[in-house]
């Protein structure tokens, strides 16, 4: 056997044979691919690193530590609960990309280089695409176009930076990096824009809501929580993501209020949970890095139990809005149970495994006396419960009742949902289960009497709000619209640019055409036509004023233009202007 | 649908237990408060039902900013990005 084999080497090279393997044999061979990985990875001895010499420069495509292990762990995890949901669906090309993605996921948190990093952090896109294109719809290959754009811009600030870093550094070692010089600075931003921070965050809400219903749920798992990874890495203690965490816990969930598209609502509460590991990297202690290391594991699980309850829901009926659902209880009561699970884990409700995370961060954010923050999260738990936790459960499977009378999802995805569900419930009775995998040795006891009492007092009266609200007709009925976005700057704004542009060149073709082709053309050819009779002319009144009377003079001028355009001029003008030409030399010569 | 099995939340019964059960608890946990030893971080966790009262209000807030006053800035038709 091989001591080393790198899981994101399992998951991608083992993605490839997918389409050869018929039927049944196909789905065994994906399950034992995450289950052989992590066999190799629990094997590994700790602090297994691997180095190969390239063009002078020490690569390391494949480093352990107690970070990168946490994430890899939860990666297979959810590798092996997505490749059970979307059993049943046919699309290799689905069955091969989330793989792939998976692998390369696993890829950038194994990186102990700066090269490596960047080429799985690419991979990272390019496999997450074609989990959108294969949707196969007009909406998800425009969505899809939008997503590459934005991440191809990030990647280019974060491979400047990178190459900038590396001529500062003389070393393409991946360690702390910390915001000093602007090589910094581009590598942070290329690493926010997949973390979804405030304005460049449209990428996400864009394109998730448009993947397959099994991309959604892999989508879901891997691009912000790499980056999370990534700024943990790089960028502990960075005090400016404190402040875009806190922005990206409050900004999402108004939006999520308002949203029609429940898919687009957990994609809004995903930027919310991501703010809270971003606050978790700012603060930098041993306990925030923590609290941001639990709450990704946790969020994975929950977040991605409620976009397969989405996804099952989308697969039954065809339909995602809350303007078309409502009811589903009856018909899907598995699903509807799963679901709630998934959002009482995402509102931390205690005994879920939101409830043993989330709580790490704003301890941290109180250990440090940050009012503010701490203030701007606890409203952000408050508001993530009445998006996430009441409205997605409550319009889909309550509410008014929208007559579907579907099958329960099928049973590979209600295992799928069943093991997420259970372990959110696991981690949250269990919590040692979770800490005992965390970066550092973790001296935090969620469960006391004053803290489990504030978070139920207000996560209930969160729901008495929701409940009040919607008997009294105030609660925002769920109407047919969209809502615009930053991303309208690029939506609209590339119209904008090219109608601009359209005016501009169009016009200074326009212009060129007047003045080049129709003006200055015209003018030379009239030019070459008469100039030379002109000239002759201009040479022979004199002459002719002398010699000649009024209509003689007239005669003579129409022969001689008639003469220059059929090219028929009497020898003895010819011979005048010649001898005129020598003299003219003769004279210039001195 | 009238031979349809009857389910839970169509008897309004039903709806109105599940109702009784979340105010009764509301009433539960703020009776609960004063036996509870805290040991808060900031002075005004010491209130009482602060945390109640910061998840009403907050959720309140919450719904109206996001219905007066992002939706009517935000809102567009459903095809206003197609073209």
């Amino acid at each position: 056997m091989i001591d080393l084999l790198p899981p994101a080497f399992i998951f991608i090279f083992g993605a490839l044979l997918i389409p050869l393997l018929p039927g049944r044999i196909k789905s065994v061979y994906m399950l034992m691919l995450p289950v052989l990985s992590f066999f190799y990875l629990v094997n590994m001895p700790p602090e297994s690193a691997w180095q190969v010499d390239f063009l002078g420069f020490d690569l390391v495509p494949f480093k352990v530590d107690r970070l990168s292990l946490l994430f890899a762990y939860i990666y297979h995890l959810i590798s092996l609960i997505g490749i059970i949901y979307t059993m049943n669906l046919k699309s290799d090309l689905e069955k091969v990309s989330s793989l792939v993605y998976a692998g390369s996921a696993l890829g950038v948190v194994f990186a102990g280089d700066l090269f490596s990093f960047f080429v799985f952090w690419e991979m990272l896109t390019v496999s997450a695409l074609s989990l959108i294109w294969a949707r196969r719809t007009k909406a998800s290959q425009a969505a899809g176009f939008r997503y590459l754009m934005v991440h191809v811009f990030g990647g280019l600030v974060l491979l400047a930076g990178i190459i900038m870093y590396v001529n500062e550094q003389q070393s393409i070692a991946l360690g702390y990096i910390g915001l000093s010089s602007p090589a910094t600075y581009l590598i942070f931003m290329g690493m926010g824009i997949n973390a979804a921070w405030p304005f460049v965050h449209t990428w996400l809400t864009d394109s998730y809501p448009e993947a397959t219903i099994g991309g959604a749920v892999f989508l879901s798992a891997f691009t912000t929580k790499t980056a999370v990874y990534a700024l943990a890495r790089t960028f502990p203690g960075t005090e400016m993501l404190i402040w875009i965490g806190a922005a990206m816990t409050a900004f999402p969930i108004f939006f999520a209020v308002i949203e029609n598209d429940l898919r687009r609502v957990l994609s809004y509460s995903l930027i919310n949970q991501v703010g809270f590991m971003m606050v978790g990297i700012g603060i930098g202690t041993e306990l925030a890095i923590n609290g941001t290391a639990a709450h990704a594991f946790a969020h994975i699980l929950y977040k991605s139990l409620l976009f397969m309850s989405m996804g099952a829901v989308i697969f039954r009926t065809g339909k995602i809005k809350a303007t078309d659902l409502g009811g589903l209880y009856k018909s899907m009561p598995w699903t509807a149970l799963f679901c709630i699970i998934g959002a009482a884990s995402i509102s931390a409700f205690p005994l879920t495994s939101g409830f043993v995370s989330k709580s790490m961060v704003l301890d941290a954010a109180a250990h440090g006396h940050m009012a503010i923050v701490w203030l701007a999260l606890l409203f952000a738990s408050a508001g993530v419960f009445h998006h996430s936790g009441i409205k997605i459960p409550f319009f889909a499977f309550f509410s008014h009742d929208a007559g579907f009378r579907v099958k329960e999802a099928p049973a590979n995805m209600l295992i799928a949902m069943g093991i997420a569900a259970f372990l959110c419930i696991f981690i949250g009775v269990y919590p040692q289960f979770l800490y005992s995998i965390l970066p550092y040795p973790v001296d935090f006891v969620p469960y006391t009497l004053p803290h489990v009492s504030g978070q139920m007092q207000l996560l209930m009266f969160s729901a008495l709000a929701f409940t009040l609200l919607l008997r009294a007709g105030i609660y925002p009925a769920e109407i047919r619209a969209i809502n615009l976005d930053s991303d309208l700057i690029y939506r609209k704004g590339g119209r904008l640019f090219y109608i601009l542009a359209d005016k501009l060149f169009n016009g200074l073709n326009q212009v060129a055409e007047l003045v080049f082709i129709k003006g200055l053309t015209g003018t030379i050819t009239r030019f070459a036509q008469n100039g030379p009779a002109h000239l002759a002319n201009l040479v022979m009144t004199p002459i002719w004023l002398i010699t000649l009377d009024q209509e003689q003079r007239q005669k003579e001028k129409a022969l001689l233009y008639r003469n220059f355009s059929t090219g028929t001029m009497g020898l003895a003008i010819m011979a005048v202007f010649v001898s005129l030409f020598i003299g003219l030399i003769f004279v210039l010569s001195f | 649908m009238a031979d349809e099995k009857k389910h839970i939340f169509d008897n309004p019964k039903n709806i109105q237990r599940v109702l009784y059960g979340l105010f009764g608890s509301l009433i539960l946990l703020l009776a609960l408060e004063p036996f509870v030893e805290k040991h808060p971080y900031f002075p005004w966790e010491n209130w009482p039902g602060f945390y109640a009262i910061f998840g009403f209000v907050a959720c309140v807030l919450l719904v109206l900013a996001a219905k007066y006053i992002l939706r009517p800035l935000v809102k567009r038709d459903e095809d206003y990005y197609d073209d």
